[in-house]
């Protein structure tokens, strides 16, 4: 019970991260049907950049959430200015090309923006600065830091601040708008090109927070870090229904949840003791409460591309993916 | 002149759709394009809002080239056209929907639009992807009125509907010319637009093939026998 309890808020803030990098993929899928590869680097970038500014001001005495907020608000302009040129520089030349072009352009993307990444931070795993003391308070059993906390808080902020944005304001309508049909929502006076840059400028800003809480969670910054990240968040993304605000919001918690759970026993399930007839076979071994643990919680990553490929198969328009009948 | 196209022309690959017609439609009016299907009336007035390449020796719109302005650029002056098929977008409610027409103007006056067209008041949270045919067309035309047009384009707006429905629309369309807004109406139904309609083109196969007052039209023989479905006095259904 424990155990569960704390895998349920290690996911829950694991979760809560995927879910605003999620929303960056689904955002600008909805809107233009591109799975935009290059968005993990994005996320990437918003912790480097931030990481460099945190060791910049390591000396300067400022409390350290000052610091980490200060970080955060170098790094979302970075992101936004990311965004924004692989946009306009690289996919909307393609607007018009088959959807393989924009896709492969989208790897590249990423590809380039690693290498920047890498001249600039090395090619080490950087230790990233945990400036944030962490205190523990006790949650029924489990344990949960004011890390933990900070970063739910922020997420669930996020979250809200954008479905309001996207169901609320003059220019959310429009990016659904948008969305459903280009022509018609330019023959309503909307300047598409502007409505697709503001998302990804949006996704951008989103990635930016993010890679900064994911970085400070995790405690290491890497340039290569955005790659499973993305992946992670895409398959959270499928998971949510693509294209599906609210589902990506929802297919990121599940995915930290199943991935937190699926490590915390996946331990368990696969000791071959625990099995009455193989643990009798193995019977040296197993004696003296003796365990022969075949994948431990370094499998954690496996979990998310299991999802992934579940869903692909059995639901593929993702939980909320259904689409509303349109009669023409 | 409000509206002026010389010389228009619409190519898809090697076919001609639009062989270089010319339009005109004065301030005030309300102008019918009628013909058969594939005549090339929706490739005329996608032309005429930049939905596709045409080439033209003139395009202007109050006296402004427009055959290189961006599309969303038109409503911003008052241009505003309701596409083939209504493009209502299916996933927005209807009060998005209506919010989307005035999209250039900030706000808009929604409760104008609820006060002609009470049913879509009654039915502004819902998903416009619900709504029956007419009420769908009654939305598109509801939206475009929210930009407050100078000229308002409407692209077969009786197409898929029930017979009353239309009636009911081209009602409407009378109305909004009887407020003032110049109208550019394309039709497959005819005698309905030349009814509505003070002025007419016919268009066929590419090329306009008769032009003239409604009333000369609709009294034309050739009129009467190609598109009011009346073969030498024998009187069908049209």
């Amino acid at each position: 019970m424990d155990t569960f309890l704390q895998q349920l808020v290690n996911g829950l803030t694991a979760g809560s991260v995927y879910a605003i990098v999620a929303l960056g993929y689904t955002m600008v899928y909805g809107i233009i049907q591109l799975i935009n590869f290059a968005h993990g680097e994005v996320v990437m970038i918003g912790a480097m950049v931030a990481f460099s500014v945190i060791g910049a001001l390591a000396g300067s005495g400022l409390p350290p959430i000052a610091v980490l907020f200060i970080a955060t608000l170098c790094a979302i302009p970075a992101c936004i200015a990311v965004g924004y040129a692989m946009e306009r520089l690289a996919y909307r030349p393609l607007r018009r090309a088959p959807r393989l072009a924009p896709l492969i352009t989208a790897i590249g993307v990423s590809i380039v923006l690693q290498h920047l990444a890498l001249l600039v931070w090395t090619r080490n795993v950087l230790a990233y600065p945990q400036i944030v003391a962490t205190k523990n308070y006790a949650l029924f059993g489990a344990t949960i830091t004011n890390v933990q906390l900070g970063i739910i808080a922020v997420c669930v902020a996020m979250m809200a601040g954008l479905a309001m944005l996207v169901y609320r304001t003059r220019l959310g309508i429009a990016m659904r708008a948008t969305a459903q049909n280009q022509q018609v929502a330019a023959l309503m006076g909307i300047d598409v090109n502007r409505v697709i840059a503001a998302t990804f400028v949006i996704g951008a800003a989103l990635a930016a927070v993010a890679g900064v809480l994911y970085s400070t969670y995790y405690g290491v910054a890497q340039y290569t870090m955005g790659s499973l990240l993305g992946l992670k968040a895409f398959s959270a993304a499928v998971l949510g229904g693509i294209g599906n605000v609210p589902g990506a919001m929802l297919g990121g918690l599940l995915l930290g949840l199943v991935e937190a759970l699926g490590a915390g026993y996946i331990g368990d399930f696969t000791d071959l003791c625990a099995y009455p007839w193989i643990g009798e076979a193995l019977g040296e071994r197993c004696a003296n409460g003796g365990q022969f643990i075949l994948a431990g919680s370094e499998y954690q990553d496996v979990f998310a591309f299991i999802v992934l490929i579940l869903v692909l198969v059995f639901r593929p328009s993702g939980l909320l993916g259904e689409r509303v009948g349109d009669r023409a | 002149m409000l509206l002026e196209a010389r010389g228009l022309e619409v190519r898809y690959g090697g076919i001609r759709a639009v062989k270089g017609i010319d339009l005109e439609v004065e301030d005030g009016e309300l102008v019918c394009l009628i013909g058969a299907n594939g005549a090339g009336k929706t490739s005329t007035v996608k032309a005429l809002c930049r939905l596709v390449p045409s080439s033209q020796q003139a395009l202007s719109y109050a006296g402004e080239d427009i055959s290189t302005l961006p599309i969303h650029e038109l409503p911003k002056r008052g241009l505003v056209m309701v596409p083939e098929g209504r493009g209502i977008f299916p996933q927005l409610t209807v009060e998005e929907n209506l919010l989307m027409g005035a999209y250039p103007r900030g706000r808009g006056n929604l409760e104008a639009q609820y006060d002609s067209f009470p049913r879509l008041h009654e039915r502004r949270r819902q998903v416009a992807g619900t709504l029956s045919g007419g009420e769908q067309q009654m939305l598109a035309l509801a939206r475009a009125l929210m930009a407050e047009p100078r000229l308002l384009i409407l692209d077969e707006p009786s197409m898929g509907l029930a017979p009353m429905m239309v009636e009911k629309i081209f009602e409407m369309v009378a109305e909004v010319a009887r407020r003032g807004v110049t109208i550019f109406l394309i039709e497959q139904n005819a005698r309905l637009a030349l009814k509505v309609a003070s002025r007419g083109y016919v268009m066929e196969s590419g090329t306009i093939a008769l032009s003239g007052a409604a009333e000369a039209l609709l009294a034309d023989p050739r009129v009467r026998a190609a598109y009011l479905g009346e073969e030498a006095g024998a009187t069908t259904a049209g």
